[in-house]
């Protein structure tokens, strides 16, 4: 036997030394399998497209799950059915290689149905065989979702019946309903003449591989005489007289001529680039002095709290943006649970020079509340000695704590006064930089362009954080 | 060195790319779909693959293929996601892949809901998918170490050809804080030894069978001896104001944020309380903990945002000498300083 076989194809190892045992010259497959014959058709491929030192094989797990005994390529082993989301990222690892993915019908079609049928979609530049044998070859013999309609397997041993066990799936026409593939072929091994067309199929899938046109698929008809339970030449004649009427061959998509190759970008890793692209080095561009007066909270935690769309959570940013150009360590925490969506919302502030440990402001020493809920939700927890500014515009009762400083700002009215509502937040800021004297107003103004863009916005922004300054600065005079 | 207000889901991101990680495969899901978003902005600026799949399944055997592949390489998830990934992750383990992976946890059990929980600690910190092996875990508590351990967990990972998780929650990464952002990493790690590259000189096999019992055998043996290293070297946690303490909270990710408010808060009235973070959770800092008792610690009060994972690891570290207390909140419940306090004194009978 040995001495019959002059040399192995190319794409082979010479030596199959993964394969355990004496034998590391057979392959493990059953006599008259076809899973050796499509092997060979891939492996001469391989070598005459001068492809076998650029090629990537995927094994799955099924019984070609030790085609990587075999194929003198890189390989990689996967786990059942992924075979095709692996290709994917292997192909996009390695733009110039060849990824084929190797699977039989249980792990393509069934465990795997979605993943061949994404990657098709997505036109991945991969080429898959795929070997339907209309059963569960490694383990023994149960149904697959290609299995005939009547056809005994050890789990429908009365033979498959569609009221309960569905239809014989077609692979090859389901893929031909997307649009990305780029060549979709069935072909069969039962016979000299059709692995003679499978041999070309084999081949044109690989060329449209190497030429980075997509995906490419050859499902192949393949004999399993182990679990069909039949002789080498009864298995091909059962392909001949069953299987083709339920799965007709020929080519259902060739549209290589057509397809531009896929060109990937490559990775830029350069630590100069990366720095640049990440916008690092200037910060936002503005470093700012801390205000010479000594803030009336030196390590502020803030709440600020109102209806969603009330810019709560923005105000919140602005103020956390302006401690870090000061240089404090600062967080902002947005408000979790069912209140997000019903319409309130509330964050926490910390602006800090040592470490921040809860996040949370529990105790806040300023509570912004616009709206009333918020006021009485929150006005409770506002440290003592601490300052609420309160929207007055749409609170129309009186804060009761009598040991805080209450401030009464028309937020809302303001925003309005300046034709836009939304600028509540920059009024928000700007009154509690002039409560506090933890920001100067200059600073905050040289801050907006970082932070918006647009002239026009800008300066309205502008205006409304001077507003609720000036606001607040006249209370207090 | 540039400092930024950021997202601690965009921090991680920011880490990853600092880290040199070629290739993001994710699936939305809340509260980490910031980290996909942020990748699928960032990454392709600089020539790098983002892709999102078509489940978390299909994400995780994307990591294999280009771990695989010898690329630096991540996904992000949560909960039921993480619990999808597992299977993946248990083939990672098996054929020694480095990857990264970030679970920003939410409530459970089922779809449960998005607030912040620490529930997946088991299913990641005890390797949750099938077979022998363990993840490397790290868990920050701020929006810095997002940053900061996402590059180590891509630099331990490849260290040890492991998969290497941060293990994060919503509120961290949902939160903004300042962070200082480090240099780029200069030069990736050489792996042509055993990464498949497509080429005639890296004929290599990426593969976890073994069908020999003796060889599968002796293959554990090898990850076992590899995980013995790491909890040898790699042991991370912080101690705060624990020098002279007498009673000891433990907590780990937002949860330690809260405590250590707690113990300043304690301190102030006198009690002498301290806080045990654990930084790496696999490898848990066992040696740190059983050697509490010893160092003066009568108490100890486990808080977690679970409803006792962690507590197990710190009694088994604890060996018997003391029994940790418990305390734990879920569903999205992040308790307050104040409810951990009124616990404390509840506990052990001090006025705070
Ligand atoms: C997650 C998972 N489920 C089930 C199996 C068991 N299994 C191994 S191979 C196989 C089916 C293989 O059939 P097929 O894909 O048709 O390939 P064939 O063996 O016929 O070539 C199954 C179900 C597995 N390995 N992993
Ligand atoms: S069981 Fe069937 S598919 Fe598997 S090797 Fe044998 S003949 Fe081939």
């Amino acid at each position: 036997m040995k001495g019959a076989v002059l040399r192995k194809p190319g794409g082979f190892n010479d030596i199959y030394k993964h394969k355990p045992g004496a034998d590391k010259d057979r392959t493990h497959y059953c006599p008259g399998c076809g899973h050796g014959i499509l092997h060979k058709l891939i492996a001469e491929a391989l070598e005459d497209l001068e492809i076998t030192d650029r090629t990537i094989v995927i094994s799955p797990v099924g019984c070609s799950v030790f085609a990587y005994y075999y194929f003198n390529t890189g390989n990689l082993q996967v786990p059942h059915g992924r075979a095709p989301a692996v290709a994917t990222s292997v192909s996009r690892a390695n733009p110039g290689s060849v990824v084929i993915s190797y699977q039989g019908d249980g792990d393509l079609a069934a465990i795997g149905g979605n993943h061949i049928l994404q990657a098709a979609n997505r036109g991945e530049n991969i080429t898959v065989f795929f070997v339907n044998n209309a059963i569960y070859g490694m383990t023994g013999g149960q149904m697959a979702p290609t299995t005939l309609e009547g056809m005994k397997t050890t789990t429908t041993p009365y033979g498959r019946n569609p009221a309960t066990d569905g239809y014989p799936m077609k692979v090859a026409e389901m893929l031909n309903s997307l649009y990305a593939p780029t060549f979709i072929a069935r072909t069969s091994l039962h016979d000299i003449a059709n692995i003679r067309k499978t041999r070309a199929a084999v081949r044109k899938a690989l060329q449209y591989n190497m030429e980075k046109k997509g995906f490419s698929i050859v499902e192949v008809l393949s004999m399993c005489p182990s679990n069909w339970k039949l002789g080498a030449v009864e298995s091909q004649n059962w392909i001949r007289d069953h299987m083709l009427e339920v799965y007709p061959l020929g080519t259902l998509r060739d549209r290589g001529a057509e397809v531009a190759p896929r060109v990937r970008p490559r990775p830029e890793l350069d630590p100069a680039r990366v720095r640049e692209t990440l916008g690092l080095g200037e910060g936002s561009g503005v470093k700012l002095e801390r205000p010479k007066e000594t803030p009336v909270y030196p390590n502020p935690s803030v709440r600020i709290a109102g209806f969603g769309g009330q810019g709560v959570l923005s105000a919140g940013v602005v103020l956390a943006n302006l401690g870090l150009e000061y240089g404090y360590n600062v967080s902002w925490l947005p408000s979790y649970g069912p209140e997000m969506r019903g319409g309130t919302a509330n964050c926490s502030v910390k602006i800090q020079d040592g470490t921040i440990g809860d996040t949370e402001a529990t105790k806040p020493h300023v509570l912004i509340a616009l709206n009333r809920p918020s006021m009485e939700k929150f006005e409770p927890i506002v440290a003592s000695g601490g300052t609420l500014i309160y929207n007055s515009t749409l609170i129309d009762v009186t804060p009761s704590r009598k040991d805080i400083r209450v401030l009464a700002v028309p937020i809302t009215g303001l925003a309005d006064e300046l034709g836009n509502t939304k600028v509540q937040s920059m009024v928000a800021a700007g009154a509690f930089a002039a409560a506090t004297g933890l920001f100067a107003l200059d600073d905050i103004i040289r801050l907006l362009p970082s932070l918006y863009s647009g002239e026009a916005i800008v300066k309205l922004n502008e205006k409304a954080v001077k507003a609720g300054f000036d606001f607040v600065r006249g209370i207090k005079s | 060195m540039a400092r930024k207000l950021m997202k601690g889901n965009y921090a991680a991101v920011y880490g990853a790319v600092l880290a040199g990680c070629e290739a993001y495969y994710g699936y939305p899901i809340t509260p980490a779909s910031e980290i996909a978003e942020a990748a699928a902005e960032l990454f392709p600026k600089l020539g790098r693959t983002f892709l999102q799949a078509e489940c978390e399944t299909a994400s995780i055997n994307m990591v294999y293929g280009a771990a695989g592949c010898g690329k630096r390489v991540m996904t992000a998830s949560s909960g039921p996601g993480i619990s999808l990934k597992q299977e993946g992750l248990s083939y990672c383990a098996g054929s020694a892949l480095p990857c990264v992976v970030v679970d920003v946890m939410r409530g459970g059990p089922g779809l449960g809901n998005i607030g912040p929980e620490q529930a997946d600690y088991n299913q990641v910190v005890k390797g949750g998918g099938h077979g022998n092996y363990r993840v490397i875990v790290l868990a920050p508590n701020s929006c810095q170490e997002m940053c900061d351990l996402t590059m180590l967990a891509f630099e331990l990972a490849d260290k040890y050809r492991n998969p290497a998780f941060v293990l994060t929650d919503g509120v961290i990464g949902q939160m903004m804080e300042s962070v200082e952002i480090p240099e780029p990493v200069a030069s990736l790690p050489d792996k042509s030894s055993w990464a498949v590259k497509g080429d005639a000189d890296t004929k290599n096999l990426i593969n976890s069978i073994y069908l020999a019992h003796d060889e599968l055998e002796a293959w554990n043996n090898r990850l076992l001896e590899k995980y013995r290293a790491i909890e040898r070297d790699e042991v991370r946690f912080e101690e705060y104001r624990m020098e002279d303490a007498e009673y000891a909270v433990i907590g780990y990710g937002c949860i330690s944020r809260v405590l250590r408010t707690v113990v300043d808060d304690a301190r102030e009235k006198g009690v002498k309380i301290g806080l045990f973070r654990p930084i790496s959770l696999f490898p848990f800092p066992k040696s740190a903990i059983a050697s509490l008792p010893s160092r003066g610690i009568r108490k100890v009060l486990t808080v977690e945002l679970s409803t006792g994972q962690l507590v197990d690891d710190v009694n088994l570290a604890l060996g018997g000498r003391l029994i940790s207390d418990f305390y734990g909140r879920v569903g999205g419940n992040v308790p307050s300083a104040s409810e951990i306090l009124g616990r404390i004194s509840q506990l052990y009978g001090v006025k705070i």
